[in-house]
């Protein structure tokens, strides 16, 4: 409960901040070459890059130098005040967020992820605490944390309000030590792609802006980091996540060999993570394909995100398979 | 047919196929597959007669195995194919490769560093910095010219060896998915515990059976198994906390009787096969005394209802009422059958029957006691649950008597005068007895996978040029540059650790680069950053 109340105010922080302070530090340092540094780690392969084959024919491309501009002003500075709050906010939500999981663990004697409410909680924590790992990182994606607590809150409002079970002990199906590993793996790689599809949802919403486009999802682009970063976030995320889905789906099928007989059977559950993979796979492709434009790439890694999301709410509410357990 | 090479082996095409197969894959996970759930998918027939026949003639049923399936993923791994193996003989060069000499403006390279000196002459400076290049597992190349030596160096080929490495094991997980529908097979059967109902691996002892296309019956390893005991702990609320299934087995044709517990997520690993406990509930023992005062007793093994254990099934004796004299005809059929409901639990309010427990608290037979002709003899396949339908509605089997509930050890005595008792029950398993040899491929594949997949996403290709030449007082002059094939931070704190480390070697005073007094056109460089 109060983790939400946490998230929310941390919402409002961040919504005066992004509201109010366009004109302050953080919007124009957004744009200041130090997001160049952090962000570059891990970016495609050029596929033909002049400057690889041949040093000699090319010059070291000049970055365009960026004056930071130190005007504030007493808006744009009690706007950053807020942010900063909501950032304080933020940690001591993602605490009392961290408790909750601690305190039903300790409830139950067991993990705290062995049903769908609490996948949910972990999965979120991840989120959050990944978002704070980007603002580590990445002081200047402050502007994010709007988007980043209102997808909190609206995840862990609807957990709260549709999910909640009781606290109990597993089902026998679920008492394997693979429920530790499959399962956390599965929740922080969800957890963490939510921290790649905020950037990702934003940097369309900004370059859309940037081309021209002012009516709604559009218009919040303006207040954004530049589309440029925001993308690169988003990939270096997701190509952290990646790896971590892959192997969440590679416990999953031990596990299944163990407990059904078989190490992939095609039960909807199964499918959808490997939509899911199959998806983010063509975006990491087509990320690193030069003929295909940035937006395009984008949009795949929204699509992945959404089936990441189909999974685990049509699919548990919808569909019969071997992952539903009781209490969903 | 080489343009249709050339779409096929494209990125485009690839990408293309990839995003079909995951759409074709979607309509599996929201129609009933018969591979998974037969009885739901009739049931979904039945309830969509229009669109059920054509979604069937559309492989709808059957999507994981339909040819188009088939079509997108062979297409996908041709592609692949396609593309990797020009990739891998391009990588296998590349990996002879000698590093190409260096450019001839170092300072124009993202990473560069001038004025580093050595006390020895170009060739001796040259080796030194070759070989703390080679200590870090650079491959270098040396190259005498005119005016100096320059030494050429590059690393991260493993980012290559890693991406192929990822692609080729997709293959592998392939041929081993293949190899296990081939080679594989699955067999179920449901056990009622107790010395008198074991059974062995062979085909006719199970209740349904699939084998791989190239296994035949006789392929299955031999062994035999029976259930002793079978123990479930539950909660209050019902919820099973823990399911074992004591089994006593024999391996080979004459092996020595062992024991083993089969718990839900810990099967028996035998040799060539493995045993999974899927499921379990109730059989009645139920003992019928016929008119002729002959008694038979049968275990029926009930069909679980829901998760309080409710079942259903069938008590049938077509052997009774037979005159042991002979002095009556067998033509008066009077076969007998009780088709109960078993509630473990009786709930306080009778009216419903549903148990209330899954545990057996206050266990209770639900019976109604059938005669005439089962219709066994016809040949058809008939369910072991329930009556025939056609027998009950053509009136050659009529109900006699009411519905009774008894209670354990109860007796109900019918209208001819035969009697039927509930002994009591005892448990069953649903066990099945699956093998895969494809799986350890698949599972070295996947792991394989994983190591590919990470260094494909974390190796960088990155070269490093020194130009040695010497100075007005017979001493040598290093620059040094740094070009990475991906734009990264963690290059620039690689190259000036490399600069450093150089400096240290030979306590050479260092000039500073000429960049540093402009930040903004080399940003990449190492003392900017710091």
């Amino acid at each position: 409960m109060w983790t939400i109340l946490g998230y929310t105010l941390a919402m409002l922080g961040y919504a005066v901040e992004y509201s109010f302070g366009a004109k302050g530090a953080v919007a124009r340092v957004a744009t200041a070459p130090r997001q160049r540094e952090l962000v570059s780690v891990g970016g495609p392969e050029r596929a033909h890059d002049p400057l690889w084959d041949d040093p000699d024919g090319a010059v070291a491309e000049p970055e365009p130098a960026v004056v930071v501009p130190v005007s504030t002003g007493e808006k744009g500075r009690r706007a950053a005040l807020f942010g900063r709050v909501a950032v304080v906010l933020t940690v001591l939500a993602t605490l009392t967020h961290g408790g909750v999981l601690v305190t039903r663990g300790l409830a139950a004697h067991r993990v705290p992820w062995g049903n769908m409410y609490e996948f949910v909680l972990a999965a979120c924590f991840v989120g959050a605490l990944s978002w704070l790992v980007v603002l580590v990182l990445r002081p200047t994606a402050r502007l994010l944390g709007l988007f980043v607590s209102l997808a909190m809150v609206i995840l862990l409002g609807f957990a709260m309000a549709v999910l909640h079970t009781q606290v109990a002990p597993l089902v026998p199906a679920l008492n394997s030590y693979w429920l530790k590993i499959h399962v956390s793996a599965a929740a922080s790689s969800s957890g963490i792609l939510l921290m790649a599809f905020i950037p990702s949802a934003l940097f369309l919403a900004r370059e859309g802006w940037d081309r021209g486009k002012r009516s709604f999802p559009y218009s919040l682009g303006r207040r954004l980091p530049a589309a440029d970063s925001l993308e690169r976030l988003a990939f270096r995320v997701t190509v952290f996540a990646f790896p971590l889905w892959t192997f969440a789906i590679i416990c999953g099928a031990i596990w299944a060999e163990a407990a059904w007989g078989r190490y992939w059977g095609w039960d909807p559950k199964e499918t959808w993570s490997f939509i899911s993979w199959v998806v983010y796979a063509g975006y990491l492709h087509a990320r690193a394909t030069p003929s295909v434009r940035k937006t395009t790439a984008t949009w795949i890694a929204v699509a992945a995100w959404i089936t990441m999301l189909i999974n685990l709410y049509v699919i548990n509410f919808v569909a019969v398979g071997m992952h539903s357990y009781a209490g969903v | 047919m080489r343009a249709f090479w050339r779409w096929l082996t494209s990125m485009r095409t690839a990408l293309l196929l990839l995003f079909l197969l995951a759409v074709a894959a979607i309509p599996g996970s929201l129609l009933p597959q018969r591979n998974l759930a037969p009885e739901r998918v009739n049931q979904y027939l039945r309830d969509h007669p229009d669109l059920g026949p054509w979604l069937d003639r559309l492989w709808m049923f059957a999507v994981y195995s339909s040819p188009w399936f088939s079509a997108i993923y062979l297409l996908l791994f041709a592609s692949l194919i396609g593309c990797l193996v020009p990739r891998l003989s391009q990588h296998l060069r590349a990996l002879k490769a000698v590093p190409p000499d260096a450019p001839k403006r170092l300072d124009r390279l993202p990473q560069h560093a001038d004025g580093l000196h050595h006390d020895g002459d170009p060739a001796a400076a040259a080796g030194a910095v070759a070989a703390l290049l080679r200590k870090r597992r650079w491959r270098v190349a040396v190259r005498e010219h005119p005016d100096g030596v320059t030494v050429a160096a590059e690393k991260g080929y493993v980012k290559e060896t890693g991406n192929l490495l990822f692609h080729f094991s997709l293959l592998a997980l392939l041929i081993g998915v293949a190899a296990g529908s081939w080679y594989g097979w699955e067999a179920n059967r449901i056990v009622v515990a107790g010395p008198d109902y074991g059974f062995c691996d062979s085909i006719p002892q199970y209740d349904e059976t699939a084998l791989g296309a190239r296994v035949g019956p006789e392929d299955l390893p031999p062994f035999c198994l029976q259930l002793d005991d079978f123990s479930v702990d539950y909660l209050d609320n019902g919820q099973p906390l823990d399911f074992a299934a004591k089994v006593t087995y024999t391996e080979g044709l004459n092996g020595a009787a062992r024991q083993a517990t089969i718990a839900v997520n810990d099967p028996l690993r035998l040799d060539g096969a493995s045993v999974y406990l899927f499921g379990h509930g109730y059989a009645p023992i139920v003992r019928y005394t016929d008119r002729y005062g002959v008694s038979q007793t049968t275990v029926a093994a009930f069909l679980v209802d829901d998760d309080f254990l409710t079942s259903h099934g069938l008590a049938a004796f077509p052997d009774a009422n037979v005159d042991p004299t002979g002095a009556t005809p067998r033509a008066d059929r009077a076969q007998t059958a009780f088709s109960c409901v078993y509630l473990p639990t009786v709930p306080d309010d009778v009216s419903l029957a549903r148990s209330a427990h899954p545990a057996e608290r206050n266990p209770a037979l639900m019976c109604s006691a059938y005669q005439g002709d089962l219709g066994l003899d016809v040949g058809r396949a008939q369910s072991v649950y329930e009556l025939d339908r056609r027998q009950l509605d053509s009136g050659a089997l009529r109900q006699v008597g009411t519905e009774t509930k008894l209670s354990s050890g109860q007796s109900w005595t019918l209208p001819d005068g035969s009697t039927m008792t509930f002994v009591g029950t005892r448990q069953w398993a649903a066990l099945s007895v699956r093998q895969d040899p494809g799986k350890t491929t698949v599972l070295i594949g996947a792991v394989a996978l994983l190591t590919g997949l990470l260094t494909s996403l974390t190796g960088r290709r990155r070269r490093v040029w020194a130009r040695v030449v010497p100075d007005a007082d017979g001493r040598s002059l290093i620059s040094l540059g740094g070009l990475p094939r991906t734009e990264q931070a963690s290059f620039a704190a690689e190259f000036a650790q490399l600069v450093s480390q150089l400096e240290e070697n030979h306590g050479a005073p260092v000039r500073p680069a000429a960049d540093v007094d402009d930040p903004g056109v080399h940003p990449g460089d190492a003392r900017v950053r710091r």
